[in-house]
């Protein structure tokens, strides 16, 4: 073994932020449906503790006797709507037995609290997505999403306009903890059914019974990759240097998803490669993009940049996992990225440009602090406009937009830990009222009829 | 099992014989040694074998590293998979 490659990877946990983000155990809750919802709340509890009673201690085993930080332990599960529709009922009673399961085995968040409405609605979801505000204020580690839209189905308006108001709810009854539970809550078109990252991650009912999922991150490890190679280096040098680093990255990926999947006897499922920023210091995707040659990330270049650096992340991470799945790209929150905070504040990087780069990376607005009084209509068309996005690239996008109650431009928000802070960031104020009470379907994109 | 531990830090007499004897105090078998001085930064690898029934891993991996604090060294203990995993194809 080469001691230059010992003494790179000993470099990458101790000084670039290399860790394991999470590893993320999808549950499946399909055969704890029962016509009575405390019967079925009851079947869910013991499901849960049963299947995730050693998941944290097996992470800890892991990070101790490999040395890599794994930072997050988590669960998914089925969309709890389809368990609102057999039992019917109120929908908070599961969000409060996920929380106390959850929070019972250990783990730092449950996904799951979640409904796929595309191409319509049925009573559950229905029901599911109006107990969210509340379902949020009341629990503290459960997240939620909604799918409003795919390639295949277009985008559901109705359900657009009614997550406009959703999301101003979340915000307004959690406004005392700022507006926290709608950092929980996220909108997404073309989700995906093996996320093993917070807040949209669901088990999808194509996946097996259990199954371990990994997500990795390393942010801090491609810039520092990239401020080697230096300024001279043309961009496909570049993206060389980036593939090869995440290749590294995600390896480690595998090696900790596998030895997960052994100990808890549980089928592996994917590593999903996505670069996660966090609030910390060298750990923000931001700053590769300004490694790359930007002044600042939010300036002209940056969309090119970052389409590149997402591209070469995917295809680097491609040749280290044969099941690499789940988001798979790079992140872009706003208010968990150090570099990103810093251009926001600045007035360098706006939500418009945002919106471009989700076109070219693997998620949407996220993490975003709006202005409090933006209302319902204006947020739902943001929605809207980011599911474009997604239906129309054949990509998931996704929405993690907070209204900053009682908050105005300029001020700021902190939710502290990995969610960190970020600054209100203008919205154009002019009306899309009319367009989102129209309601109805977008069609799907022609190219959706491949068969 | 087999771990690497790397340890670095500024040179001075003793480095060897201070990693070496923290082994030797726990019967770890040292396999294989490299090291090299740069300017003044003492750098070495070595890769070890743990016996698994004698030997807590990562209670020993935590107290070489705290005793290399102690002596500003920093060393790091890690199980060899991960080198085998991101540096093979």
């Amino acid at each position: 073994m080469r001691s230059d490659y010992i003494l790179e990877t000993v470099r990458m946990i101790d000084e670039e932020c290399l860790d394991i983000r999470t590893i993320t155990m999808g549950i499946s809750l399909l055969d704890c449906a029962d016509q009575d919802i405390d019967r079925s709340c009851e079947k869910i509890y013991a499901k849960i503790t049963r299947k995730a009673e050693r998941l944290v201690k097996t992470a800890r085993d892991i990070s101790l006797e490999y040395g890599i930080p794994i930072i997050n332990q988590r669960i998914s599960v089925t969309p709890i709507s389809l368990l609102v529709s057999v039992s019917g009922g109120d929908p908070v009673k599961y969000a409060k037995t996920l929380d106390k399961a959850a929070k019972d085995v250990g783990v730092n968040f449950i996904g799951g609290y979640s409904a796929l409405v595309q191409k319509g609605m049925t009573e559950g979801d229905r029901a599911l997505i109006e107990s969210i505000p509340e379902a949020l204020a009341c629990t503290d580690i459960v997240c939620a999403s909604v799918n409003v839209g795919s390639t295949k189905a277009g985008i559901n308006m109705d359900a657009v306009a009614l997550m406009g108001r959703i999301v101003r709810e979340c915000a307004e009854k959690t406004k005392d903890n700022n507006c926290f539970g709608a950092s929980k809550l996220v909108i997404f078109c073309n989700s995906v059914e093996d996320n093993p990252f917070m807040a949209g991650a669901y088990h999808g009912i194509t996946e097996p019974d259990t199954v371990i999922h990994v997500g990795v991150s390393g942010p801090g490890v491609v810039r520092e990759a990239v401020r080697e190679a230096g300024p001279d280096k043309s961009m496909n040098e570049i993206a060389e240097v980036i593939k090869k680093t995440a290749f590294k990255i995600t390896r480690m990926g595998q090696l900790v998803g596998t030895l997960a999947a052994e100990r808890l006897k549980v089928p592996f499922g994917i590593v999903d490669l996505s670069l996660a920023p966090t609030p910390a210091v060298g750990d923000s995707v931001a700053r590769i993009l300004e490694e790359i040659g930007l002044e600042q990330c939010g300036g002209p270049g940056t969309t090119a940049c970052l389409a590149m650096l997402n591209d070469a992340v995917k295809k680097g991470g491609v040749m280290a996992s044969s099941s690499v799945g789940g988001l798979s790209g790079a992140f872009i929150p706003v208010s968990e990225d150090a570099g990103m905070i810093e251009a926001a504040e600045k007035g360098v990087l706006s939500i418009e440009k945002l919106e471009a780069m989700t076109a070219v990376c693997s998620v949407g607005l996220d993490m975003i602090i709006i202005p409090g009084d933006t209302t319902a209509e204006t947020i739902a068309a943001m929605i809207a406009d980011e599911a474009a996005i997604g239906m129309v690239n054949n990509k998931t996008t996704a929405c993690r937009l907070i209204p900053a109650i009682g908050k105005k431009v300029g001020d700021t928000l902190n939710f502290g830990g990995l969610l960190g802070y970020g600054p209100v960031m203008p919205v154009r104020m002019v009306k899309p009222d009319v367009m989102i009470q129209r309601g109805g379907r977008i069609p799907s994109p022609i190219h959706s009829l491949k068969n | 099992m087999r771990a690497v531990i790397s340890v670095v830090g500024k040179d001075r007499p003793g480095i060897l014989a201070f990693a070496a004897s923290e082994c030797a105090r726990r019967g770890i078998n040292i396999e294989d040694v490299t090291q090299k001085v740069l300017e003044d930064m003492f750098t070495m690898i070595m890769i070890v074998t743990i016996p698994e029934d004698r030997h807590e891993y990562h209670v020993f991996a935590k107290e070489l590293e705290a005793a290399g604090e102690e002596q500003s060294l920093k060393i790091h203990v890690m199980h060899e998979d991960i080198f085998n995993a991101m540096h093979r194809i």
